[in-house]
């Protein structure tokens, strides 16, 4: 059993030094590597970092080869893939999702030179683990704007996946938003507990119509909740993730899109050029990360008009997603008059603001 | 017009053929399915069946079989048990789920207690969790007459929003800044469930998974009470006149098959998985039923089983990444194996006689 041990050891450094090759130095090649948590014909979240993976292959040509794993369920199996993927010869693996944190790290520490990239996590045990992310909350401030204006119950609604500071944070700017425009909005909240489940979000969408909510933002990854509001006259909701533009011009007003592109591009020519450090990054609407997808003209002109503007407001500076002041749901004092949360607070929300009703799942 | 004929002796050499058939089978349809794909059948077969036993990275993933393939044993031996006697438990995904959160919870309780005792602690929660999770159907069916094959199902869904609770609420990881998942067994040498020699994926759970394979092996064959399953499901009439109590035997099955099924989570939890996290389930219990099948409902064919099966997954990512095989491809791969092994045991179980409607030939 020890001559086994021994020789598995020693084929994993030998698979590391395949694997990886002098950084330092630059290279010639790279084989970037993705793991999703969908399938890439979800037509939002998985659909685009999927076409951030295209980007890449057409941007960098025969310097870049990839590859791709889909629907890798966010447990025991991710690791395995990810090591299988580093056995393989991938020099850099991008892991698409929050789950795969631990994952990402334990793999990581095996193969000190195989770049590893997280998208939304926060740990980074090892140097080859860098992270990133983008303010996709910056984009439910526009659809906050449209969803306060256009409602006529005053209810409005939000499908969360999960009760994650990721999208406590999107589902806390999209009311603040709508709030700013109609005191008089409420908001009812349906926890999915999926990423991707069409089923299970055509019935959140229906249990909301029925209750009377007449504006449906989504943060999970499937169209199901359009295709749900479209058979309602009146109800009209947005595209998640991807631009979701079958839903054009209504039930989907706009869009909130996430662009990979340039950053699978620039981290990978950084590997090229033996320029490659490990970050942590989280760019938004202004750096094209973020993307608001088409404002229809569904909408009446003053609505579209607000939320052109927010958009623009949001992309110079002049308008933070979260600006005080801002209580928390239980009345306590989070941000005073015109103070904005630095980033550490954003990273971990785990609150509802005030005004929001219900408790989060515990 | 088509009519089937129970055959008065099934051939003995076919009831073991058909699994080696369908899994033939399985080969070539696959093997169309992926030449209609686009891709190369013989390489994608030979990536699926050969590269995990025998590839390049054969030491890793050799490893990666067992650990796969434990837990499906040590569930699908059980569900075997009452499948013999025609009580079915549908349930096990359920029952696993239950042991993992049991067994964790335990082990989470006395967190960062050193102690020798907690590990076997939680391996006796986890199994008290599945068997308490069974019991419920159990105890419906012999009290109500309650269908077993209905209530255990939906009790997976039950045991899903535990989960989900658990993740995050109950058992969240204080130090995990708001996100859901437990803490990390990894991290807590006590209740951690590790690889017995590194590098063999033989954790505890694969042993346990051995030991149960020859328990149950020596159970039917030795035991009274092996002979009461198997008398059971032949004749259920006989077996009452024979004085088997059929209550006791619904409450042995399901609960033998619900402690090992709870066995399996719990290992699962303190080892590959590592911790209790919203997408902890990974579908073992249901394809722990196709396994039983495919072993013939025999403890040493279900070890072989389980062994395929898990080559199917294995192989399967192996084949996902480096051919860029959609994930639905091996979804079917795994599917038509089942669709074979039903096929080829309806023909070796009955003849297809062809008659003239209207012209019985009897």
């Amino acid at each position: 059993m020890k001559r086994r041990t021994l020789l598995a050891t020693a084929a994993l450094a030998l698979g590391m030094t395949v694997g990886g090759g002098a950084f330092a130095a630059g290279m010639d090649h790279v084989k970037a590597c993705f793991v999703y948590v969908g399938p890439i014909g979800d037509g939002g979240y998985t659909y685009q970092h999927n076409q951030g993976r295209l980007d890449l292959e057409k941007a960098l040509g025969d310097k870049v080869e990839t590859a791709y794993q889909e629907s890798v369920p966010e447990g025991a199996d991710a690791e395995r893939v990810l090591t299988q993927m580093a056995l393989g010869g991938c020099n850099i693996i991008f892991t698409t999702s929050f789950g795969y944190m631990d994952a990402t790290n334990a793999v990581a520490k095996k193969f000190p030179d195989v770049k590893f990239e997280h998208a939304t996590g926060f740990k980074r045990e090892s140097p080859n683990v860098s992270t990133y992310n983008a303010r996709f909350y910056e984009g439910r401030v526009v659809q906050g704007t449209i969803a306060g204006m256009m409602t006529k119950s005053n209810k409005i609604g939000y499908i969360g996946s999960y009760p994650i500071p990721e999208v406590l944070r999107g589902l806390n700017a999209y009311y603040l938003a709508a709030k700013k425009v109609n005191p008089d909005v409420e908001l009812s909240v349906i926890w999915a507990y999926t990423w991707f489940d069409p089923a299970k979000e055509a019935d959140a969408a229906k249990a909301m119509i029925e209750q009377g909510v007449d504006v449906i933002a989504q943060h999970t990854d499937s169209t199901a909740p359009l295709a749900e509001a479209a058979k309602t006259p009146g109800v009209i909701g947005f595209g998640q993730a991807s631009d979701m533009a079958a839903y054009k011009p209504s039930p989907r007003v706009t869009s909130t899109i996430d662009n990979w592109g340039p950053y699978y591009i620039k981290r990978v020519q950084a590997l090229l050029d033996g320029t490659y450090e490990q970050t942590d990054s989280w760019e938004g609407i202004a750096s094209g990360e973020v993307e608001i997808g088409e404002i229809t003209d569904a909408l009446p002109p003053e609505v579209k008009a607000a939320a052109e503007a927010a958009r623009d407001a949001i992309a110079d500076g002049s308008r933070h997603a979260f600006t005080g002041p801002i209580n928390k749901q239980d009345g306590t004092a989070w941000l005073a008059d015109g103070q904005t949360p630095p980033d550490g607070d954003l990273l971990g929300m785990n609150f509802y603001v005030e005004g929001i009703k219900g408790d989060i799942p515990q | 017009m088509l009519r089937l004929e129970k055959r008065p002796t099934p051939s003995r050499f076919w009831s073991w053929g058909t699994p080696v058939l369908a899994v033939a089978l399985t080969m070539i349809a696959g093997g169309m399915l992926f030449a209609l794909l686009g891709k190369d059948p013989f390489l994608a077969i030979k990536t699926i069946f050969w590269d995990p036993l025998f590839g390049e990275f054969a030491w890793y993933l050799r490893g990666q079989l067992l650990v796969k393939a434990g837990p499906l044993a040590l569930i699908a031996v059980g569900l075997s048990l009452g499948f013999r006697a025609g009580i079915w438990n549908i349930g096990a995904e359920g029952q696993y789920i239950m042991g993992a959160v049991f067994g964790a919870a335990v082990g989470l309780a006395v967190y960062p207690t050193e102690s020798r005792l907690i590990f076997p602690v939680m391996i006796l929660a986890g199994a008290f969790g599945g068997w308490v999770w069974a019991m419920i159907p159990a105890i419906l069916k012999t009290r109500f007459n309650t269908n077993e094959i209905l209530v255990s199902l939906m009790l997976v869904y039950v045991a899903e929003t535990i989960l989900s609770k658990a993740a995050t609420g109950f058992l969240r990881n204080p130090e995990g800044h708001g996100f859901p998942g437990s803490r990390s067994f990894s991290n807590y040498p006590a209740a951690h469930n590790p690889e017995i020699f590194a590098g063999t994926g033989m954790h505890w759970g694969v042993v346990a998974a051995f030991i149960a394979v020859i328990f149950c092996y020596v159970l039917l064959q030795r035991h009274i009470v092996g002979f009461q399953i198997k008398l059971a499901g032949q004749a259920p009439r006989a077996a009452r006149f024979a004085g088997v109590d059929p209550n006791r035997l619904v409450v042995l099955c399901l609960g033998l098959s619900g402690a090992l099924a709870g066995l399996a989570g719990v290992f699962e939890v303190s080892g590959p998985a590592g911790q209790i996290s919203i997408d902890f389930s990974s579908g073992y219990g249901f394809t722990a039923i196709i396994v039983a099948f495919l072993g013939r409902l025999n403890p040493l064919g279900i070890l072989l089983a389980s062994l395929v099966m898990a080559l199917t997954y294995v192989g399967g990512e192996g084949a996902s990444t480096d051919l860029g095989l959609p994930k639905a491809a091996i979804q079917a791969f795994q599917g038509m194996l089942l669709f074979f092994l039903l096929g080829a045991d309806l023909l070796s179980n009955y003849r297809i006689r062809f008659t003239l409607i209207g012209k019985e030939t009897r």
